[in-house]
């Protein structure tokens, strides 16, 4: 009897292991988390507007009804990603996320405090190549440090009222997310 | 063969132990920090670079994007005041006033966090679409039926959250539930 209650001990002891084990495994493995699910429709380093949520279909679970929103799946290895934004009349946000979804830094139009937010997204290796000169012509720029090489930007407009809804697509319709160091291709 | 079935014994108990927890803690959504308010519970650290890992694993299994603290925060209710769970066939009063911040929605989901159809295609409020009282403070109706005043129908379905989400406010990490953070409260007035 013992013997039975102190194999049941381990086990349970076992079970703890297995319990961290897959809760720290499970967002690796993941494949119908935010990321995932915008890898099929969202082109990486390219903002691309999401459609509005509806009741038969959404990009994601939990989405704002009342906001407008874009993404950008960025990849940094080929170097750092410039980022503008311009706000619309009632408020817009720019989120970041790492690869597994964790919200790592987020600045809203007030913060910004102009007309279009405006940022440098770079990794934290990039950030200290940077050379000390060009740190200083972009220090009216900011600089956001992504703590992974790939992941997500959100970027989202306040529709106040229904009908405001395509004033918050439009601003947000002209946001853009490119290669900072490429020539801007022609159009 | 005692060590075998001994060893064999041990293995179940792990599995089932380890993976119900797992289970458990994700249907659960269960993470550390929590600010509750009345039936209103949020998760700010979440919403930062040091969400801890069982709000990483639940964010992963929804698949949804949690609100980043710098945007604002998101607070959810399943149940009234009284701790019944919100049905879509009863009539749901929420009334007061929310924390400060510059704009708010209020969106309600089903449990699997999908807007519910309605006749008039509206899943939510925002701050500037509320008709309020002359001292600032709300009423909100969600019935299935239409109702005077601000009403966000439920299409009848059994169960459904609201979400509260406050953009642009000081309510963080560092919030503790009192005066400087009042919700709504959420009561069921009428159930057939």
């Amino acid at each position: 009897m013992i013997r039975w209650l102190l194999l049941a001990l381990g086990g349970a002891l076992l079970g703890g292991i297995v319990h961290l084990a897959t809760i720290i495994i499970l967002p690796r493995t993941a494949t119908q988390d935010a990321y995932s699910r915008l890898t099929r429709s969202a082109p990486v380093n390219a903002v691309v507007a999401l459609p509005a949520p509806t009741s038969e279909s959404a990009a994601m679970p939990f989405m704002d009804p009342a906001f407008a929103s874009a993404v950008c799946r960025y990849d940094l290895s080929q170097g750092p990603l410039k980022l503008s934004v311009p706000v619309s009349l009632a408020y817009t946000s720019v989120s970041f996320y790492t690869r597994y979804d964790v919200a790592y830094y987020a600045i809203n139009d007030r913060a910004a405090g102009r007309r279009v937010i405006e940022l440098d997204l770079m990794t934290v290796d990039q950030h200290n190549q940077m050379p000390e000169d060009e740190e200083i012509t972009a220090a009216d720029r900011l600089i956001v440090e992504s703590p992974t090489l790939t992941g997500l930007i959100a970027i989202r407009a306040l529709a106040p009222e229904p009908g405001l809804m395509p004033m918050a697509q439009r601003a947000i319709a002209t946001a853009r997310c490119e290669r900072a160091d490429e020539p801007k291709p022609a159009r | 063969m005692r060590l075998l079935l001994g060893s064999l014994f041990a293995l179940v108990v792990a599995a089932v132990v380890g993976l119900g927890a797992t289970y458990l803690a994700l249907t659960r959504g269960a993470a550390f920090g929590p600010l509750t308010i009345g039936s209103w519970t949020a998760w700010p650290k979440t919403g930062t670079a040091d969400a801890d890992p069982y709000a990483q694993a639940s964010i992963a299994r929804i698949g949804r994007l949690p609100t980043a603290l710098g945007d604002g925060v998101a607070f959810t209710a399943a149940a009234d005041d009284n701790g019944r769970p919100l049905d879509g066939r009863c009539d749901v009063v929420l009334a007061g006033i929310t924390p400060a911040a510059r704009f708010w929605t209020l969106t309600l989901y089903n449990a699997d966090g999908d807007l519910v159809a309605n006749a008039i295609n509206r899943s939510g409020f925002t701050s500037q679409e509320i008709g309020r009282r002359a001292d600032g403070s709300f009423d909100i109706v969600m019935a299935p039926r239409a109702n005077p005043g601000n009403w966000l129908p439920t299409g009848g379905v059994e169960r459904y959250v609201l979400l509260l989400r406050l953009y642009d406010t000081a309510v963080g990490v560092s919030t503790k539930a009192g005066r400087e953070v009042p919700m709504p409260a959420v009561n069921v007035r009428r159930c057939p």
